[in-house]
């Protein structure tokens, strides 16, 4: 058994250097570890590589001036993607590693990871798989395809999404340094108090969590306020709320839903720091804290979390089924409906997550009874999709055969679920691995199938052409069997009552189980990798696969009535609204868009104020992790003050006049239009 | 820009040459329709912080750890006095609302300064309870009940320093731009936030004060 202070070699210093707070040469983790020694040199590789590559092209300014400081919500659209599928690769990549060292060590071996180091990787493949990769990727979506499904030309705070989203960086800047910095936290991916109290966990791996997580969740509260605004007030003329396509219809109420939970996990996480910075009592049973209360609160942002996650995919889902089944939606009413149920619903379900801790059996009864009856809306959604197939002349291409692969594996998830939600069965299979099969299905069965049926969807509106079918196919079998070999045997062996986050192992009676489950993680890997070979190639033959109509699969919706890639203004004409699927009314009546007539356009001008400040965000970040007081100071009062002074830029748009528009739609270039 | 103000009327049928907005003459501009309705949800969502703060008191507000209670701690009087200088400054705003829609932007200066002062007096008289309870022992780390009591105030006392702070610079911008549209919508958003702050405290000096010390 290792000592405590050799375990936190962090958490010594309780008294902070003035200059360099806790930080010391001896926690630089990767010395220590093999495992992140390796990592480490890997990155610094790729990250000289790439830095050196974008310095031989000289693409460092081009980044700058049409990319980070972009306010164009499709370029920060295109952004989140980006940060998304990186950061996939890390969880993933933490994955493989519990999944490998499972393995092995069910089988009487010691495994390569000691069980500090496990548990500091699975709270961390938690942590960026739910806020790091999942969250980017709806918010990516979002960004990049409600506006131009609404007919508008930006968000309504264009500056804020730029924020938003480099707020989620410094994020998960902040989460990715903990890797070669120190450590990340042991406690599990909600921290549960009171292991994650000064006294259990007095390392710096904690407060990585907490910096991290409230200051990615700033970005995020403030990216849902932007996105209702814009669905609310910048919608085309005649697009009524019950016109509006399903996917900005699921945005609206995910939104909603971001608003109104993640105040809750920024106020949690806010009381939980401070207990470990000041010493307050709020969890601490000996002053009359209570760390049930804790639960409660990060619970109750944390089951509207799911269905922030899940509700965009849902979405998703119902533009391509109608569209690879060239039927409009069947039910589109009840489609509406049921996202509302069960954006009102998720606020009822909390306490499922913790039947065991004691409320009774009425509280638990009711808990229950209400997570039952959440099922009952999205079983509609699941027959509404079924019943838009059905007798329709169904294109089995790439995003569909995700969709199908979503519907097969999301229902069992959806069944498993209810069974969790009777409150004696959960007794049984709480902290199982039958709860982390359950989760996984719904979130791989249904997220991350959803997020790859929209990449393929939506990949040639944002840039110009398909993506290769072949290795898109090899993708979604490679996910899609490797997701039933990696969870069908937890399902089992939480069955028989193997807990969730073991590290060691008494019997060796499992391993065949644990085995199978590597094997299913391998090719899963396979997925992954037959995705980015996909991108590659396509990129190569994107001449082959070029949209050039701005319409490749027979969409229904608006944003398909404009050219693939579209220009920065969306449209050069403001589409009007008179039906439902609003481009299928245009090709029914025959609509030419008009190539004369144009008029200037008001945009937004681009902005380095978003980067700054959440760079100095991040110094605070990293410095009140660390306890470095002075430079703590100086990120948050740069902020501030960088903060003031970009209120005093009234500056902020111009008109791109009508010529320029002509040229460009046109495909002529515009001089000096660079703006 | 209401999404349904020019759609066409019920049951008249679209041609071809009706689905694009052509040259109407109308801003389309995407920017800043929304800022209240956005300010509104920002302010819903710094409500919803106080209303966790408020849940945690309810949970923990009796549970004193075997040290002091709230009649121990509180002074009402003092409490009341900061209760009206914080009332009193959202009267004073509305007169610099008032004074902004005449246009009298001399007016309205000088009821923001008044509001800023009302502002600072509460400020003072909060900063002077904290220390008064430090020094007797009635720290956050004393007490759970402590602890969400400092908590609670603390955040609303933050929340009205950076609205003191805004409306110093939104002074400065006044001074520098006039009463334009765009300063005007920041008065309106300001005018917003110093109420909710108005409200959030009525709501503290009832629950966490009052029924601390009467209860």
């Amino acid at each position: 058994m290792a000592e405590p202070g050799e375990l936190y070699p962090t958490a010594g210093a309780l008294v902070a250097d003035p200059i360099f707070g806790k930080l010391t040469w001896g926690v630089f983790s990767f010395l220590h570890d093999p495992i992140v020694m390796v990592t480490f040199i890997g990155t610094v590789i790729l990250g000289a590589v790439v830095f050196g590559l974008l310095i031989y092209y000289r693409l460092l300014g081009y980044l700058w001036t049409e990319w980070f400081t972009s306010v164009d919500h499709k370029k920060i659209g295109i952004m989140y993607m980006v940060l998304a599928t990186i950061m996939l690769i890390r969880g993933f990549s933490d994955a493989l590693l519990m999944r490998g060292h499972q393995a092995l060590a069910s089988a009487g071996l010691v495994g390569y990871l000691p069980p500090h180091h496990y548990d500091q990787i699975f709270t961390a493949h938690g942590v960026i798989m739910i806020f790091f990769v999942a969250m980017p990727f709806i918010t990516g979506f979002m960004n990049y395809v409600m506006p131009l499904q609404i007919g508008a030309r930006d968000v309504a705070f264009p500056f804020l999404n730029n924020f938003s989203f480099w707020l989620t960086m410094s994020g998960t800047v902040l989460i990715m340094a903990s890797l070669f910095v120190g450590e990340f936290a042991a406690t599990g991916w909600l921290a549960y108090p009171p292991l994650s109290d000064l006294t259990y966990s007095p390392g710096v791996g904690m407060d990585y969590y907490l910096w991290s997580l409230n200051i990615a969740g700033i970005g995020t509260t403030l990216s849902g306020i932007n996105l209702i605004v814009t669905i609310v007030k910048m919608r085309a003329p005649g697009m009524s709320w019950m016109k509006m396509p399903i996917f900005t219809w699921t945005t609206l109420c995910t939104n909603v839903l971001i608003v109104a939970t993640f105040p809750v996990l920024t106020a949690t996480l806010a009381l939980l720091t401070a207990d470990r910075y000041l010493g307050t009592a709020f969890f601490n049973t000996e002053l009359g804290g209570s760390p049930m209360m804790y639960v409660n609160l990060i619970w109750i942002w944390g089951h509207p979390e799911v269905y922030i996650l899940i509700l965009p995919l849902f979405g998703i889902f119902s533009e391509i089924v109608p569209t690879f089944s060239n039927k409009r939606l069947f039910g589109y009413t009840s489609m509406v409906y049921a996202t509302c149920v069960i954006t009102i619903l998720s606020y009822i379900v909390w306490l499922h997550h913790f039947f065991t801790m004691g409320a009774g059996a009425s509280v638990n009864s009711f808990f229950g009874i209400t997570t039952m009856i959440i099922s009952i809306p999205t079983g509609a959604k699941i027959f509404n999709w079924l019943f838009t197939m059905y007798k329709g002349r169904i294109r089995f291409e790439v995003p569909m055969l995700w969709v199908i692969a979503f519907m097969l594996t999301f229902t069992i998830g959806g069944m498993t679920g209810v069974l969790l939600a009777i409150p004696p069965a959960d007794y049984v299979l709480h902290n199982s691995l039958f709860l982390v099969a359950h989760f996984h299905n719904v979130i791989i069965g249904g997220v991350m199938f959803g997020i790859f049926a929209g990449i393929t969807f939506y990949f040639p509106k944002a840039f110009g052409f398909k993506l290769d079918p072949f290795w898109g196919k090899v993708s979604v079998y490679s996910w899609f069997f490797g997701f039933i070999f990696a969870f069908a045997p937890l399902y089992i062996l939480g069955l028989m009552g193997v807990t969730r986050r073991l590290s060691q192992f008494e019997d060796t009676a499992y391993a065949g189980y644990f085995i199978t489950a590597a094997f299913g993680a391998l090719l899963i890997l396979l997925g992954i990798v037959a995705f980015i070979i996909q991108v590659a190639v396509s990129i190569r033959n994107r001449e082959a696969l070029r949209d050039t109509t701005g319409d490749p699969w027979g969409g229904r919706t608006l944003e398909w009535a404009t050219t693939s890639p579209p220009p920065y203004y969306n449209f050069a004409f403001q589409p009007r609204v008179y039906e439902r699927d609003a481009l299928s009314h245009m090709k029914r009546i025959g609509v030419v868009t008009p190539t004369e007539g144009y008029s200037p356009i008001h945009m937004p001008r681009s902005t380095a104020s978003g980067i700054i400040i959440s760079g100095f965000m991040t110094v605070m970040g990293f410095a009140l992790i660390w306890h470095i007081w002075w430079m703590a100071a100086l990120g948050f009062f740069g902020a501030l003050l960088y903060g003031i002074g970009h209120t005093f830029n009234y500056n902020r748009d111009y008109y791109v006049p009508a010529d320029e528009v002509a040229a460009i739609e046109r495909g002529t270039p515009y001089p000096g239009a660079a703006e | 820009m209401t999404p349904t103000a020019d759609i066409a009327p019920y049951g008249t049928v679209a041609g071809p040459n009706d689905f694009y907005v052509i040259d109407d003459g109308k801003d389309h501009g995407p920017h800043e329709t929304g800022t209240i309705l956005g300010f509104w949800l920002y302010l819903m969502s710094d409500c919803l912080i106080f209303g966790i703060l408020f849940a945690v008191h309810a949970v923990l507000g009796q549970n004193y750890a075997a040290g002091p209670a709230p009649a121990d701690l509180f002074d009402l009087g003092d409490i009341l006095i900061a209760t009206f200088a914080l009332l009193f400054s959202s009267i004073t705003y509305g007169f610099a609302m008032i004074a902004m829609h005449e246009g009298n932007q001399r007016l309205m200066t000088i009821w923001l300064l008044v509001t800023a002062v009302f502002g600072m007096i509460f400020l003072g008289m909060t900063l002077a309870e904290f220390s008064h309870l430090i020094h007797i022992g009635a720290t956050p780390m004393a007490s759970a009940f402590l602890s969400s009591f400092f908590i609670l105030v603390g955040t609303h006392a933050l929340h009205v320093m950076a609205g003191t702070i805004w409306l110093f610079v939104l002074l400065v911008q006044m001074q520098t731009h006039g009463l334009t549209a765009e300063n005007k919508r920041r008065m309106m958003c300001l005018s917003l936030f110093w109420h909710f702050l108005d409200l959030i405290w009525i709501a503290v000096f009832s629950f966490v004060y009052l029924t601390g010390v009467v209860l």
